[in-house]
């Protein structure tokens, strides 16, 4: 059904309020499959905002969001009569099947070990059997490096390790996906590297992945298109050239110039 | 003080005193376990989002912790029987107030710890496709768990002391015991000394037992 | 259910029930503060280095913590009048019971307070020449003051539940008013519901004020 330039992600008009903060102001965007996207901004900006909403950790207040051409929840008469949007718990439940999460707090589970982490969706969610679901998680470590650490307890791991069992715990459930929120932000900088690594190694493997981050040197290398977002909408977006070497929009420059020491 | 002490009726009587010992086992651990189940349904229903079930939720934690438990304890016995028809025997009464109360404490102790859980926790269970339940059962509740041990444990100390509050409907506890002794020997001196060492003894080794149980605890996190 | 409410009696009889409000709040006014002062007395010889100090006051601590209430107003009643030589009145046992235990929980609290501390600001303030209640007044006290304050209020609360328990000594508190005219009228029911809820509009406002506190001072950390 999808081919290599299918869109995979399609969202429209998308706007979420948080009480009287507006928060996303009408964005839209397509994000093809295989494509590796990073978006960038301020704090406050939107970045996460518009990331957890594309697996639905929030619901969006206007707008729709596509997921291999499928709209997502239904339509109701809204409290004004305008038409809104009423998400099931149950559809969102398996939209987060699809696509995984990586957080900037790792959200690692203290009381599982590494492996018992990397295996909990599949085990839980996706009602694997135990040993199946185990030499899945195993495949996923090895592949983060970390097949020596199988039995340890998260609280034992650095932070660059957490993270990269963070998101071997998100690849094991095979999604279609990958939504990176921040995920160096919280890492001591010599752990950084490690983490990039491991998201360098999965970009290369053509999946779809949409990157937060401050490290622009990495978005730089790792993007087809990176994303300036700046109070709630899309400021500048282009190829990693475009946007962070040569901005045309002056709050871009003013938002690079702070970035004064990043080296492609 | 030429007050002449003597043991000997206590110990004569002793047999009585034992009997009230296990009454106040008896009423303490059936109170504390259907303390627990209430605690757990009260705590469930004030997390919900539902106010049909959070609000009598909080009326009913409110209520047992600005309220004298011996309020309850009459309550329960003269009262209650007039609404339903049916008179209560002691232990029954003693029971339904222990429990009720002990359940609306037992409450705050299941929330906090759920409450206590860092917010990432449910963020990275959703993020995994867990709804509400499997989030509880497989992330929440069995972190939240390690947190109640202690205040839970010093809810049923606290619990245990109360038991005494049911010499007062003449359930045979310690504490009443001790009473119709007393009006056998009349030496209250001796009788109610010795009872409140014998409380001493029960409680202060439960409370260093459960000492030496929460530092092992700590040690193992 | 085919009772009928009467609420005439409770209504008509309610100063009654006020004079018992009264009497309660008497004895939390006296027993707090009384024990609030000798429980910092307590909680100074408990971290003294001294054994002499030190041991007395752990037992005394311990004994009131480790005994239910009810046996030690009991205790207080009837028990040791004997070696005083004297009988005493209903209301002075009572109070004498409620303020020794309220010292032996503000001593703890104290304790723990003081021994927060962190060892350099003794140093500090030794080194610049004060005396040891000098350190405790403008140096030790100011910083955990506040942080003992929910602790307190807690306590406070915790007092204002216990007085009911005077009423088994017949002191003529609310508790002890409510039983008299339940037994008078026969409708208990409506009498100690109503005593409940006097009790709950009493203790409810001091709940809500420690709550605040709790959030404000949690918030300024």
């Amino acid at each position: 059904m999808n081919g290599p330039d299918e869109t995979l992600i399609r969202i429209r008009n998308l706007h979420k309020r948080f009480g009287a903060l507006h928060v996303l102001r009408g964005v839209d965007l397509d994000v093809r499959k295989g494509e590796r996207i990073a978006i960038v901004g301020s704090s406050g900006s939107g970045k996460s905002t518009l990331l957890r909403c594309i697996n639905f950790m929030e619901t969006p207040s206007e707008g729709t969001i596509e997921l291999d051409g499928e709209v997502l929840g239904s339509e109701v008469r809204g409290k004004d009569g305008k038409p809104a949007r009423k998400y099931a718990e149950s559809e969102l439940c398996s939209v987060r099947e699809r696509v995984g999460m990586v957080f900037q707090q790792f959200n690692l589970f203290p009381h599982m070990t590494v492996v018992e982490n990397a295996m909990e969706g599949l085990l839980t969610v996706k009602k694997i059997a135990r040993d199946a679901a185990r030499a899945r998680a195993v495949a996923q470590l090895n592949k983060v490096g970390l097949a020596d650490k199988l039995d340890a307890y998260p609280a034992k791991l650095s932070g660059g390790q957490q993270q990269r069992v963070a998101i071997a715990r998100a690849l094991a459930m095979e999604p279609e996906v990958l939504l990176f929120d921040e995920p160096t932000s919280s890492l001591d900088p010599e752990l950084v590297g490690e983490v990039l690594r491991v998201i360098r190694a999965l970009a290369e493997e053509g999946r779809t992945m949409l990157l937060v981050t401050h490290e622009l040197g990495f978005a730089y290398h790792f993007a087809d298109r990176v994303i300036f977002i700046s109070d709630g909408v899309f400021h500048e977006v282009g190829t990693p050239d475009e946007v962070l070497k040569r901005p045309q929009k002056e709050r871009t420059q003013a938002f690079l110039a702070r970035f004064s020491e990043f080296i492609f | 003080m030429n007050y002449q002490w003597d043991f000997s009726a206590i110990v004569k009587y002793a047999d009585m005193l034992v009997l009230g010992l296990v009454g106040t086992v008896k009423i303490a651990v059936v109170s504390i376990v259907l303390g627990v189940i209430v605690g757990a349904l009260v705590a469930l229903a004030r997390m919900s989002a539902n106010p049909w079930l959070h609000r009598p939720a909080t009326a009913f934690v409110e209520f047992y912790r600005n309220t004298p438990p011996i309020v309850h304890f009459f309550w329960f016995f003269y009262a209650l029987p007039i609404v339903i028809g049916v008179s209560l025997n002691p232990f029954v009464a003693a029971v339904l107030a222990l429990s009720t109360q002990s359940g609306a404490f037992y409450a705050e102790v299941f929330r906090g710890g759920i409450l206590s859980i860092d917010r990432g926790q449910w963020e990275g269970a959703r993020a995994l496709g867990m709804n509400y339940r499997m989030a509880m059962r497989r992330v929440i509740v069995p972190q939240a768990l390690r947190r109640m041990v202690a205040p839970f444990i010093e809810r049923s100390f606290e619990l245990t002391k109360t038991t005494a509050l049911a010499s007062t409907l003449a359930y045979a506890e310690l504490l009443y015991e001790a009473m119709q002794v007393n009006s056998i020997t009349f030496r209250p001196m001796e009788v109610y000394s010795a009872v409140a060492l014998l409380y001493f003894i029960v409680l202060f080794t439960a409370s260093s037992a459960m000492r030496l149980v929460e530092a092992r605890l700590a040690r193992h996190a | 259910m085919d009772y009928t409410w009467d609420f005439e009696v409770v209504v008509r009889n309610f100063p009654v029930l006020l004079r018992g409000v009264v009497v309660t709040i008497e004895l939390w006014v006296l027993a707090f503060p009384l024990g609030l002062a000798l429980g910092f007395a307590v909680s100074l010889g408990r971290i003294s280095g001294k054994s002499w100090l030190n041991a007395p006051a752990i037992a005394f601590v311990e004994i009131f913590r480790n005994t239910p209430v009810l046996v030690q107003l009991i205790w207080f009643y009837y028990a040791f009048p004997i070696i005083l030589g004297q009988q005493l009145a209903p209301f002075s046992a009572a109070l004498l019971g409620l303020t020794l235990n309220t010292a032996a929980y503000c001593a703890e609290i104290f304790r723990g307070g003081i021994q927060s501390i962190v060892r350099g600001q003794w140093e500090g303030a030794r080194a610049l020449g004060m005396t040891y209640a000098m350190t405790l007044r403008r140096v030790i006290l100011p910083q955990v003051g506040k942080h003992m304050l929910p602790a307190f209020t807690n306590r406070g609360i915790e007092l204002a539940k216990v007085t009911s328990l005077a009423s088994i000594l017949t002191v003529h508190e609310l508790m002890y008013q409510g039983r008299l005219l339940s037994s008078t009228y026969y409708r208990p029911l409506e009498i100690l519901t109503v005593v409940a809820l006097v009790y709950f509009v009493l203790i409810y406002p001091g709940s809500y004020f420690s709550a605040r506190l709790e959030r404000k001072l949690r918030a300024r950390d």
